[in-house]
């Protein structure tokens, strides 16, 4: 009983984990770098050369204004150099509106020291923490930004640091640093440049719709949702729950060995007395029955009771998430938060019972078959 | 009336390359209401006789007629389902369910075949207090000593009614007081219902009181005495 409890809590608990970790991954991406949808001008997705953009964004504004809860921030997005009195890296340089990007990422949320554009400063500067202690600098630290302008000058101007943001993505963090458009067009001395239109949508499952939607309203333009362009993360979502299924009926075909042992050792010490029966008159199928029942019977109650504990357990791993920042470093380097949050559909519960059940009445069937050919003149003499 | 008739009984095993004649050549006739004892060596083939009797055990030659029915080549279902209904068995180590009760365990052959719980019960409560234990109904076979135990395992042999009761050396594992109150309660229950019963034995006592004694040696009876 005791081991048909702990494997069904123990399924249900790794799955509720591995679920929980792929989900927060899959929303880390999707709030941090990558959006619902993202459209570009074709040729910059081959050549991210800052002459490719997008020329219409504005009428990209006014078509989401049609649809509900449809959000979309217009960016500036250039490859260019970080540095700093320490040291150097390449990075992306994101021009954004900050109002706007608050609507279609959560870096906002996500900062560890200074703020998020609270108020206008010229030539301010977000970079993320694993770029700032990368290149040893801090909140109002001054670092340089070098990159071409659409001229293939090459610029550089010196931004400070107005906050330090921090995802559960220490790649993203250590590659996306993020100022205001305004100030881009300035120091190039352009109009407005837009690279890249992020789209979030309230409801995610709108994303193939609206997508097609866009497609068909802008077909000069490259419109791909978050399938696309991380397909990793899409196949992930999909085999995910299978996968939680596979992850079950292993252990659950090493619960079914359990029961079979349980249930021989328990025939092995109970032989005098089904001797005992079958020598009274007990027939060969109510004999069978009563060890499939008994078998089915512990399962029903220690399987749900399982379940129980495990959805309880689940619960409030989903409130108060587990702890795994000893590993942190690890877990972020591929995406995964330190604080895993769990998560469970509901009917894998209900499949999960039905596999239980399902797997006792298989597992009592070879212990009843051995019961049967008990030998009652041996058995009674416990030979 | 016969209620059991062998008619040349073989048991042949081989153990070890080698064929031991447990049964060789029993013929015999027990007549309803035979307060039988069979006796003899250890391996003379007693154990093996009630075996064959009970339907346990498949001759390698012979017959075994009870009450007019063969069993000898009866199917195993069959087999249980006339056990059930015309075989009554006591053991030597009483066999009780330890989880039940001492009036669970005596309903239990009467469960088996079907009978409403009211009757179960009644017919167990008496039944115990025929053996002496209407205020033991509710103890559990490890509450209760071996001598009690057993006579819990003769109620239950004859809740079913059976025709007859075998007993496998019921008195192997009592003291004197209990087997001397096992022998009182079956020979009362012999007299008063004209319940027959077989035992295999080694015991003097339970032989004093038998009304015939087999004997058997080697697989075969030497000697069948009945007394006056």
């Amino acid at each position: 009983m005791t081991a048909i409890f702990l494997g069904v809590w123990s399924g249900v608990f790794i799955d509720a984990l591995s679920l929980g970790m792929n989900n927060q991954r899959t929303e880390n991406f999707l709030s941090t770098s990558i959006g619902h949808i993202q459209i570009h001008n074709p040729k910059y997705l081959e050549d991210n050369k800052i002459s490719f953009t997008i020329s219409n964004s504005n009428e990209l504004l006014d078509f989401g204004k049609n649809i509900d809860g449809f959000h979309i921030s217009n960016r500036t997005k250039i490859g260019g150099m970080v540095s700093s009195a320490n040291g150097a890296s390449a990075g992306n340089v994101v021009g954004i509106i900050p109002e706007n990007e608050k609507e279609v990422s959560s870096i906002y949320e996500s900062m560890v020291y200074g703020n998020y554009f609270e108020e206008y400063k010229k030539n301010g500067i977000v970079i993320g923490r694993k770029l700032a202690e990368k290149l040893k600098v801090k909140v109002n630290s001054k670092i340089i930004l070098t990159f071409q302008d659409p001229n293939n000058e090459i610029i550089a101007s010196a931004f400070r640091i107005q906050g330090i943001y921090k995802t559960a993505n220490s790649r993203f963090d250590e590659m996306n640093v993020f100022v205001q458009q305004q100030d881009l067009a300035r120091i190039m001395n352009t109009e407005i440049l837009i690279h890249e239109s992020g789209i979030w949508l309230d409801n995610k499952e709108n994303v193939d719709q609206v997508t097609e939607n866009l497609k068909a309203n802008f077909p000069k333009l490259e419109v791909r949702s978050w399938k696309i362009i991380a397909p990793d993360l899409s196949y992930t979502d999909e085999i995910m729950m299978q996968m939680l299924y596979i992850i079950m009926l292993i252990i659950l075909a090493a619960l079914a060995f359990g029961i079979i042992n349980t249930m021989l050792m328990a025939i092995l010490e109970r032989r005098r007395e089904l001797g005992m029966l079958m020598a009274v008159g007990m027939n060969k199928t109510k004999l069978f029955s009563m060890v499939v029942i008994e078998t089915i019977f512990l399962s029903l109650i220690s399987g749900p009771l399982g379940l129980f504990v495990a959805y309880l357990s689940v619960e409030y791993f989903k409130v108060n998430g587990m702890d795994f920042s000893s590993v942190a470093a690890g877990l972020e380097d591929v995406g995964y938060s330190t604080i895993v949050y769990f998560d469970m559909d509901p009917e894998f519960y209900f499949g999960t019972l039905v596999m239980v059940v399902t797997t006792a009445i298989l597992s009592s069937i070879y212990p009843a078959y051995k019961a049967l050919q008990l030998n009652p003149v041996e058995s009674i003499r416990g030979i | 009336m016969s209620i059991i008739k062998t008619n040349n009984l073989e048991r042949f095993y081989t153990e070890g390359g080698l064929t031991v004649k447990a049964l060789n050549g029993v013929t015999l006739n027990i007549e309803e209401g035979e307060f039988t004892a069979i006796v003899g060596p250890s391996g003379s083939g007693k154990t093996t006789l009630l075996n064959v009797i009970g339907g346990l055990d498949s001759p390698t030659n012979g017959t075994v007629e009870i009450a007019g029915t063969e069993i000898t080549n009866m199917k195993d279902n069959m087999l249980i389902d006339f056990r059930l209904k015309n075989i009554g068995f006591v053991f030597q180590a009483y066999n009780l369910i330890p989880v039940l009760s001492a009036l669970e365990n005596t309903e239990f052959i009467m469960l088996l075949q079907k009978e409403p719980k009211a009757k179960r019960e009644e017919r167990a409560k008496q039944l115990l207090k025929e053996v002496g234990l209407e205020s033991q109904i509710n103890k559990k076979p490890n509450e209760m000593s071996g001598g009690q135990q057993q006579r819990v395992a003769v109620a239950r042999a004859l809740a079913s009614k059976p025709k007859f009761v075998l007993a496998d050396e019921p008195t192997a594992n009592l003291d004197s007081k209990s087997t001397a109150d096992l022998l009182d309660i079956m020979h009362e229950l012999n007299q008063k219902e004209k319940t027959t019963f077989i035992f295999s034995t080694h015991d003097q006592r339970v032989i004093d009181r038998a009304t015939r004694v087999i004997t058997l040696e080697d697989g075969k009876i030497i000697s069948d005495e009945t007394k006056k």
